[in-house]
């Protein structure tokens, strides 16, 4: 039922893809994603996936062609990074507000200014209000995991909405790891085929997609697109068991890793979460009980659940690899914080920022990071403003 | 004793019994392999905590020369050897020439952390001007060793490492090469004498894995698949221990 193997995650998720083999791919190239549709245009070329590749010539051209294709009732991906995410961004919007069951290889980059190529999650949290699912990695395997269960959140009929799959730029989607996959018969009988209700090429309904909405009616379609991503909250715990029962592999909103009695917690995104696990293997040993909540599901945001989980620490910090230049801290401590603040939670908190630009975070940042933490809780700690992790002066 | 730790860590209580008696059950039975083994892994536990049995190396080279599929390719046959594995390069604004750097995790479980490595118990050379110009020795464990692609001799080599007092392994690769490829593809015979020096598998095994990979990638050009074996094979006998 499954091959133990390694390979990068850009060659996973190609895997995913070739598993799935979906009707239709429109991408452009854009480092560190570029190895995905490359592996795919090969895949095609070998006559192993029969999906129809577009070259298109911009990453709003690839999000225009996968829209068009989703919303002509095709099974539509794409894959992208950084400034390619940015050039696509009017049409996000667009495509989840049509309810377009897209699914996006995400492969995070920073954002330029200064240029650079690697690790930063401003890319997808700057389209966090887009109306996309937001699915996060901390391995390869992960990663394809993931994406095996994208379609069919996507697709489910409470949700409706497009899902982004992302993936640390270089440090998974570049890196050569130990991975399961799992058989490819299974796998397609889990994703199963796509049958939308409503499409452009149905040939007895007429409907068009995307047209202006007069006021009367916007407000209402705004909150049934909010409504669809509070309904896949549920829908993605659903796959995710379902999932599991074919592979043995569990997934939720968020991993706890020694959260039950821990005092002090990291919430963080990605792949810092395997070298946090490292630090809080060796903290434990010391006897100070540290903790990682590991947030799988960015949207949905599941600020409650997140909560609740870590309302008997004493201190946390929240981690952020985005800048919200807003002098506030980061996307994930400021709601996650407002998420503490209506759960009652009065553990100290703090919103730290690390790993800009691909800034590498090791075993010793992280257990830094506790050590603030124990200082906090102690009364011996307090932070104006939120600290840069691992800065130089 | 890996049961011991992770019963510490989750427990913060002392065993219920002593590693000795844990030993001894093992001692008349046929599962006295599998303890031995078991005591390898313990012995291998530092004071700090961290693991001695997953080897880390990093590896220094100038675009082109195929310093990270090195590394991607140790990872590889490591895998194969059942071990696991990490290979990762580092990326900036690269361009032929230009200093890279890519780094190896092997080990006999599972990895997790995902940073650089600032620590190597190795480090490969593959371009010896380097040493004029990047800090190769940087944090390089004293029980490790260092590997260096050079057509110099150990005199001329020894005075550019500085205070590093391990052991320096030297391999003239561009003669490997011009032996057996007739092409210089420094890559392949550091990647066979990085295997040798850090000992993270058995030379017969790297070279049985090796081969069925390069098999499986030159399908169409068997005269590929030898040279390169004939590249590997020749490096492990040319790889010289100068310090």
């Amino acid at each position: 039922m499954s091959q133990k193997t390694r390979m990068s995650g850009n060659e996973a998720v190609a895997h995913a893809i070739r598993q799935i083999n979906p009707d239709v791919m429109p991408a452009f190239p854009i480092t560190p994603s570029t190895e995905i549709p490359q592996f795919v245009a090969s895949m095609i070329a070998n006559g192993e996936i029969d999906t129809e590749f577009i070259p298109v010539e911009s990453e709003h051209s690839a999000m225009s062609a996968t829209m068009g294709a989703s919303a002509a009732g095709a099974r539509a991906i794409t894959a992208t990074s950084s400034c390619g995410l940015a050039l696509m961004w009017e049409v996000l919007y667009v495509a989840a507000s049509s309810r377009l069951p897209i699914v996006m290889a995400l492969v995070n980059r920073g954002l330029t200014g200064p240029l650079n190529i690697n690790a930063e999650h401003s890319d997808s949290m700057g389209a966090r209000d887009a109306g996309w699912i937001q699915i996060y990695a901390e391995n390869n395997q992960e990663v394809y995991d993931n994406f095996l269960q994208a379609h069919r959140i996507a697709e489910h009929k409470d949700v409706h909405l497009p899902v982004m799959i992302c993936q640390d730029g270089f440090i998974t989607s570049h890196a050569v790891e130990n991975i399961t996959l799992w058989d490819d018969e299974p796998i397609r009988k889990f994703v199963g085929e796509y049958n939308p209700e409503h499409y452009l090429l149905k040939e007895d309904e007429a409907m068009a997609v995307g047209p202006y909405a007069v006021s009367n009616y916007c407000m209402e379609a705004k909150k049934a697109q909010a409504q669809a991503m509070i309904n896949a909250k549920q829908v993605i715990l659903d796959v995710a068991k379902e999932f599991e029962a074919l592979t043995g592999q569990h997934y939720g909103f968020f991993e706890e890793y020694c959260l039950e009695d821990a005092e002090y917690a990291v919430v963080a995104i990605g792949s810092v979460c395997g070298t946090v696990k490292d630090a809080i293997d060796a903290l434990r040993a010391k006897g100070i009980k540290a903790g990682l909540l590991k947030v799988r599901v960015f949207r949905p945001f599941p600020g409650e659940e997140m909560a609740k989980a870590l309302k008997h620490c004493k201190a946390i910090a929240i981690m952020d690899r985005a800048e919200s230049y807003s002098g506030n801290g980061g996307p994930l401590g400021a709601e996650l914080t407002a998420a503490l603040y209506r759960e009652k939670v009065t553990a100290e908190t703090v919103n730290v920022m690390y790993g800009l630009s691909g800034r590498d975070v090791r075993v010793e940042d992280a257990e830094e990071v506790f050590c603030w933490l124990e200082k906090m809780a102690a009364g011996e700690l307090h932070f104006d403003v939120y600290p840069y992790l691992g800065l130089r002066d | 004793m890996l049961v011991c730790r992770k019963w510490i860590a989750r427990k913060r209580k002392p065993l219920p019994f002593t590693v000795e008696a844990f030993l001894n059950l093992f001692k008349d039975s046929r599962t006295v392999r599998g303890a031995g083994r078991l005591f390898c892994v313990g012995a291998l536990w530092r004071k700090d905590g961290k693991m001695r049995h997953l080897t880390e190396i990093r590896w220094h080279g100038r675009g082109g020369q195929g310093a990270k599929t090195a590394a991607l390719l140790l990872a590889d046959v490591a895998f194969q050897a059942g071990k696991h594995v990490q290979g990762f390069p580092e990326y900036g604004p690269e361009r032929m020439g230009a200093p890279i750097t890519a780094y190896d995790r092997i080990s006999d479980k599972e990895i997790r952390v995902h940073s650089n490595i600032y620590d190597p118990d190795f480090v490969a050379v593959v371009d010896d001007t380097l040493l004029h110009t990047v800090d190769v020795t940087a944090g390089l464990k004293e029980d490790g060793g260092i590997l260096i692609n050079t057509e110099k001799n150990a005199e001329e080599i020894l005075p550019l490492l500085k205070d590093y007092r391990g052991k320096v392994y030297i391999l003239n690769a561009h003669k490997v090469c011009m032996a057996t490829l007739g092409k210089y593809f420094p890559n392949t015979p550091m990647l066979a004498a990085m295997v040798k020096i850090s000992g993270v598998m058995e030379t017969d095994t790297f070279l049985r894995e090796m081969e069925s990979s390069l098999k499986h990638k030159f399908a169409r050009k068997p005269e590929v698949l030898d040279g390169n074996m004939k590249a590997l094979k020749l490096a492990l006998e040319e790889v010289v221990e100068c310090r």
